[in-house]
């Protein structure tokens, strides 16, 4: 039987480093394929190779059999390729019929968009796969499931046989990932193809037929679910076991280093969006929040380092109340800040390294002494990062855009906890970055801890959370809702409290 | 390692350099298609400078061109667009003319001082206004420095110069022109020294000097301050900068402020060296020079002074060509326009190409670095 | 459709359920809200014309009306090119630079070709040149959007004089030699400033509601709007007497223009091609996975924005001057940014906008006593002092000490002087765009990625 996909002998390459070597792939008609593979192992780009947004350098594609050459989208589309990336590709403000028509409009004369025709094929794919949203609806006004939702009715609007999913599940919480595994079960009776990458391997052994694995750009097997473990699929990624962040003893003391008091933040409209959030970090440990993205970490976050002002509420630092303190005062009293966006927050991508590392810091020494930069001094001192911190560079003049996401990662950690902080505010400390890098940034956190350091993590991979924090809260509409230990709590009851559902009694035991 | 110098030096300056060539080529060409040599013209232009009037020509012009773009650079470092350096220095010159020429007799240097700072203050209000709107309001300050360009102009001085002229009634009416205690002299005399004497009555302004003080100080506080790199900051990343400390409304007005305040400077050689006061007839569009200058330049504090230069010596050849007639005036205008369009894109390629190389260098070192790979797990 | 509402208008529910006059205003569709604004608006010019204790009826006499339609025509084609550009994502500064050449290229083509419609079209291909060169250096060169602008500003002036040069010279050469001068160099009565005399596009007085003539025949039809004035009923008449100043002397290019403003709502919003600009400015990655050409469409976008800019530059030329000269733009490019602003990036909005800049530029002109501007304190005061209400509700502190202060400061000046200084009209304009833009810019919402450099692949 003709496979749906076949690639043989892709090959990508980029300055500096080869994307996917001599990839070979095989996807059945009608079977959900899952890509699995840590970041960096050329997941995303063979998947945007097979979606026409790249070209391969070698090797042929075969869709139903035939070769193909895919040099953009539309010729994926043509072929009945669809994608619904990790980041959605959604515009705001743009309703979702706009979002799910565009590039394929329904036309009649004079390049007119004939709605008629395009509201009724949407509600056409809409109720065969039992997906329901209003079309009219701005993007903006949307949660998160149904943004998803909405990129998948607009690959099937296209009438995509071949479904690709990028991470999907990883703005979804238990709950919802079910969901899509439903539907995804749903499109497949239907006769759809499924690739998919995920790195959570529960999630790929409960749903997909076949697995491929890919490490370092390469094909290194393609397995049965039945025939594996988890435990053999992290073996296959890694080349070893995934390093887990595991606690050691508990280095946490009695002194309170923050002390966050009812806060509460308000957004444009004035709702709160922080609402009356208490906690406290004592000096030696780590509290992780959990939550899905969008439920208010980043503000409280944002309230503590100082770019949002609280509306009420204090913010004690070894007893000082900081609330409404500018940024730089905050900095320059011991709040250090590792952002969940490095390339927003984080860095200057175009000023070389030792400024990059003076970022935050620019007001102390060694980085300036009066009111003159010390240049010297700031060189010297990133040399000293690069080393500890292994930061892959060929010198500190390098810009910072240079640099990949790991080595970037790991400067703005090391400038952050060389600064002698006495509070670290690390969110997302490890997105987006490769295994090796993530394996040293757990590494200096704990070091950190030890040494007596109050940390609040941020995070969306519970390996982390579970790994790293002494104490987990869970945050939802922007209330904490949950206090748990990390000891013994397990992701359905993690996910039960991020989503607000309640939990029951029976459940819980 | 020389290896790399040599290319960020070719890279750096070979972008300004193309842009030139190119602006050359582009005019020859219309040179051309207008029936005129391009070699005697450039021929011409060229002779024409290397007369030392025509250099001392060259450097008066140059010198509020200067400060003018380094007002205008003082903006854009910060990605913001001060285009009221026209409006800016305009009023600061009349409020400062206007002053000068009100007090008589005092100590020179008190009397050029007090024009002086009259003139930085009057600058440095009129941006701050535009900076006020824009942290206030989250007004854009292209269009906010603009309106206020034609207030001033318009409404500000059509009123004001009426209300205090000198002369009413006169067809240029303008300032009570300065008394000598508050001019400035001129740099013939240092001059002459190496050079013959300079004839025609050309003065070498001494405005020239504080051009280059400017020039100093802006090097320094951009590149060596703290509050420099604060400025640099918020200019490559302004929410990186703010998560660092940066307090970014602060930082938009001291832009502004200090931008106006060397835009109130660019004036002065006019006021305190030429004119001896504000008139109707008081050179315009030094701001908007100023602008293409900086661009030019790239910001950069030699980058402008080779770029004013350049604009200097083009307006003397449109004189020149009007004598001789080797070809129409109107094409240094178009050359000036051609060369900052040509060179902003040319910058922009160039530092695109440094991207990928710095990229490739970056990611080979990475490899080069790499511990070696621990050894397989067997199963 | 959707017509999304700008955020400010949410409906505040009193105590009693019932819907507050705010909230039924809010739920109005766009042009019926506009509408609404702008009775209001000649409901308080008509009251201080007529109580404000100034002998004057120029605010809202039919002459003025007209004149006003006219004057806001280049800043109506000047945000009709910014909101091309912008909904695709490109900032386009340099408006003002292509409206130059809009100028000179309008006055070109009508005096060579004989046909204002010919100046029409090259001053629209005179600014769409300019629109690419835009598009090629912020596009495909990925230059800041406003470097690029301020850059075709700087060349445009000097650009366009070396052609009027050229023109004076090639025309002389041949009048020198006994000749006629030959296409496409007509410059009879030229100078290096100055164009020909190039004229506009037919006018009409429309027939029955401004009393114009039916084609074919010589005789003037019934005036309805001009009975209506001349019936003198407070605000009544000063309405029909607006309309009348519309339809009198009405040219061509006027009508075009506001054609233009439904026709651009169509293309963007109604047929694929607009989507696919709209997206280049909201979110380019989603079209570019959808298989959208990104780089095309911003092109596209940019290029239009051009010609409209070109156009509202033909415009300045042929209809309110008769002639190209130096220097004529006078920052009607940036004002048109502004009215784009003011819209919302919506057309029915810059639309109005553009009427209402356009309109302190008219008083400027035919003021010549000084009352009409000073009775226009009085009504910048009401505006003022309705902000200050309006700012109060919505418990707006900042807003509310702004408008108060420069309210009282407005009135003050209005009751201790008898007439404008003449000095006042030509600041006028610059200044209601600022207060205009003061009040009004938190509420706004531009395209999401304007300004943007996009890089395929990204």
């Amino acid at each position: 039987m003709t496979a749906a996909i076949e690639l043989i002998g892709i090959t990508k390459r980029f300055p500096g480093v080869i994307a996917n070597d001599n990839v070979n792939l095989t996807v059945q008609r009608g079977e959900i394929h899952a890509i699995c593979g840590e970041n960096g192992a050329g997941k995303s780009t063979l998947m945007k190779m097979l979606y026409g947004m790249q070209s391969p350098d070698e090797g042929r594609m075969l869709i139903d059999g035939e070769e193909v050459r895919l040099s953009s989208p539309s010729d994926a589309i043509e072929r009945g390729i669809g994608m619904v990336h990790q980041h959605f590709m959604l515009a705001d403000q743009l309703t979702v019929l706009e979002n799910v028509i565009l590039g394929s409009e329904p036309t009649k004369g004079m390049g007119r968009i004939d709605f008629k025709a395009a509201r009724s094929h949407f509600a056409e794919v809409g109720e065969s796969y039992g997906l329901t949203i209003d079309p009219d609806d701005l993007v903006e006004t949307l949660e998160v499931g149904e943004r998803q939702r909405v990129e998948i009715i607009k690959v099937l609007f296209r009438g995509a046989q071949i479904l690709i999913l990028d991470e999907p599940t990883a703005v979804l919480v238990p709950q919802e990932v079910e969901e899509l595994f439903r539907n995804m079960r749903d499109l497949k009776e239907n006769g759809a193809t499924i690739l998919f990458i995920d790195h959570k391997l529960q999630e790929v052994l409960e749903i997909a037929d076949s697995i491929t694995v890919l490490r370092q750009g390469k094909t290194i097997a393609t397995v049965d679910p039945k025939d594996v473990t988890a435990g053999d699929l992290a073996e296959l990624m890694v080349g070893s076991e995934l390093p887990t962040p595991e606690t050691t003893d508990s280095t946490v003391t009695d002194e309170v280093a923050l002390f966050v008091d009812g806060v509460t933040v308000l957004d444009d409209d004035d709702r709160p969006v922080v609402d009356d959030v208490s906690l406290s970090i004592r000096r030696g440990e780590i509290v992780g929040i959990a939550g899905v993205e969008g439920n208010g970490q980043h503000e409280l976050v944002s309230a503590i380092i100082g770019t949002m002002d609280p509306k009420a509420g204090t913010v004690s630092l070894n007893g000082d109340d900081i609330a409404h303190w500018s940024v730089r005062e905050r900095r320059e009293a011991g709040v250090a800040y590792v952002p969940q966006d490095r390339h927003v927050e984080g860095l200057l991508l175009n000023a070389p390294l030792w400024e990059n590392a003076a970022l935050g810091h620019q007001t102390e020494a060694p980085y300036s002494k009066g009111i003159w930069i010390d240049r010297p001094g700031s060189r010297g001192k990133t040399e000293t990062i690069r080393k500890s911190y292994d930061v892959r560079t060929p010198n500190v003049d390098v810009s910072a855009h240079a640099l990949s996401g790991g080595n970037q990662q790991k400067l703005i950690l090391g400038r952050e906890i060389t600064s002698d902080p006495k509070l670290l505010i690390a969110s997302h400390p490890t997105r987006g970055i490769d295994v090796g890098a993530q394996a040293a940034v757990w590494d200096h956190l704990r070091r950190a801890r030890a040494d007596g350091l109050a940390t609040l993590l941020i995070s969306a991979d519970r390996d982390e959370l579970i790994g790293l924090s002494d104490t987990i809260v869970v945050m939802f509409h922007g209330k904490l809702v949950a206090t748990l230990d990390p000891a013994d709590v397990t992701p359905r009851v993690l996910g039960a409290y991020m989503t607000g559902a309640v939990l029951d009694d029976k459940a819980a035991s | 390692m020389n290896d790399s110098l040599m290319k960020r030096l070719v890279l750096g300056a070979g972008a300004p350099v193309a842009a030139v060539a190119f602006a050359v080529g582009l005019s020859s060409i219309v040179l051309l298609l207008s029936g005129s040599n391009p070699f005697s013209a450039y021929g011409d232009m060229i002779e024409n400078a290397s007369r030392l009037e025509t250099f001392v020509d060259i450097l008066n012009e140059a010198t509020p061109l200067y400060i003018s773009a380094v007002a205008a650079a003082i903006g854009f470092r910060m990605n913001l667009f001060n285009i009221g350096v026209e409006g800016q220095y305009l009023l600061a010159a009349f409020f400062a003319a206007a002053a000068g020429g009100y007090f008589a007799g005092l100590p020179p240097v008190l009397h050029v001082s007090l024009i002086l700072i009259v003139a930085m203050f009057v600058g440095a209000f009129w941006a701050g206004l535009a900076g006020a709107l824009k942290v206030t309001r989250g007004i854009n300050e292209v269009i906010s420095t603009i309106m206020l360009n034609f207030i001033a102009v318009g409404g500000i001085i059509a009123w004001l110069i009426r209300e205090w002229a000198d002369d009413t009634g006169a067809t240029n009416s303008g300032t009570t022109p300065i008394d000598e205690s508050g001019q400035m002299p001129s740099l013939n005399g240092i001059v002459e020294i190496f050079t013959r004497e300079i004839s025609k009555g050309r003065e070498l302004t001494s405005v020239l000097l504080i051009a280059i003080i400017v020039g100093v100080a802006y090097h320094l506080f951009i590149n060596r301050t703290r509050v420099g790199f604060d400025f640099r900051a918020s200019g490559f990343n302004p929410l990186a900068a703010r998560a660092g400390g940066v307090p970014p409304k602060r930082m938009v007005m001291y832009a502004m402020l200090i931008s106006g305040a060397c835009a109130g400077l660019v004036g002065m050689a006019e006021v305190l060296t030429e004119r001896y006061k504000y008139d109707q007839s008081f050179i315009q569009g030094l701001g908007f020079n100023g602008i293409a200058v900086a661009l030019l330049g790239r910001n950069n504090p030699a980058g402008i002074a080779i770029g004013a230069l350049l604009f200097g010596f083009l307006n003397q050849s449109s004189g020149i060509l009007q004598i001789t007639g080797s070809a129409t005036p109107e094409i240094v205008e178009i050359m000036k326009g051609i060369i900052v369009l040509s060179a902003v894109i040319a910058y922009e390629a160039v530092s695109r190409i440094k991207e990928r190389d710095e990229a490739k260098s970056a990611a080979e070192a990475t490899e080069r670095q790499a511990p070696a790979e621990p050894e397989e797990v067997l199963a | 459709m959707t017509d999304v509402m700008s955020p400010s208008l949410t409906p505040i529910p009193d105590e009693s359920g019932k819907r507050s006059l705010v909230a039924r205003y809010a739920s109005l569709p766009a042009w019926a809200r506009w509408a609404t604004a702008a009775a209001i608006g000649v409901f308080v010019l008509s009251a201080v014309q007529t109580f404000g204790g100034d002998d004057t009826t120029v605010l809202t006499e039919p002459g003025t009306s007209g004149a006003m339609l006219r004057f806001s025509v280049p800043i109506l084609l000047a945000a009709l090119g910014g909101l091309f550009a912008e909904r695709a994502g490109v900032v386009n500064i340099g408006l003002e630079g292509m409206m130059i050449l809009g100028t000179w290229f309008g006055a070109w083509g009508t005096v060579n070709f004989g046909s204002p419609w010919a100046g029409v079209i090259c001053g629209f291909v005179g600014g769409a040149l300019g629109g690419l060169l835009h598009a090629v250096a912020t596009v495909s060169f990925g230059v800041d959007h406003i470097i690029s602008g301020v850059a075709i500003n700087i060349l445009a002036p000097g650009l366009m004089r070396f052609m009027s040069d050229q023109m004076t010279i090639k025309t002389n050469a041949r009048l020198d030699a006994g000749n006629e001068p030959a296409f496409p160099f007509k410059w009879q009565g030229g100078s290096i400033t100055q164009s020909p005399r190039a004229g506009g596009l037919p006018k009409i007085d429309v027939p029955f509601l401004a009393g114009g003539k039916l084609p074919g025949s010589d005789e003037r039809t019934y005036n309805l709007f001009g009975e209506i004035d001349s019936a003198n009923i407070f605000f009544v008449s000063d309405i029909a007497g607006i309309f009348e100043g519309f339809l009198n002397q009405l040219s061509m290019f006027t009508v075009l223009a506001f054609l233009l403003v439904p026709i651009s709502g169509w293309v963007l919003w109604k047929t694929a091609l607009g989507l696919r600009i709209r997206i280049c400015g909201e979110r380019p990655e989603a079209g570019e996975s959808l298989g959208v050409n990104i780089y095309l469409h911003k092109y596209i976008g940019v290029i239009m924005s051009g010609g409209m800019a070109g156009l509202a530059g033909a415009f300045i030329t042929m209809e309110l001057s008769n002639v190209y000269r130096e220097g004529q733009t006078t920052g009607r490019g940036f004002i048109g940014l502004a009215a784009l602003i003011f819209g919302n990036w919506r057309p029915v909005g810059l639309m109005l906008g553009s009427l209402l800049f356009g309109y302190p530029f008219v008083l400027a002109l035919r003021d010549n006593t000084g009352l009409g501007t000073h009775s226009l304190l009085l009504v910048i005061a009401i505006a003022l002092l309705a902000t200050l209400a309006w700012s109060i509700q919505r418990q707006n502190r900042n807003d509310a000490i702004i408008a108060g202060v420069l309210a009282s400061a407005v009135l003050l000046w209005w009751g201790f002087s008898d007439a404008a200084p003449d000095w006042l009209p030509n600041a006028m304009p610059y200044v209601t765009v600022l207060l205009v833009l003061i009040f009004m810019s938190q509420r706004l919402r531009m395209p999401a990625a304007d300004g943007q450099i996009y890089r395929k692949g990204s």
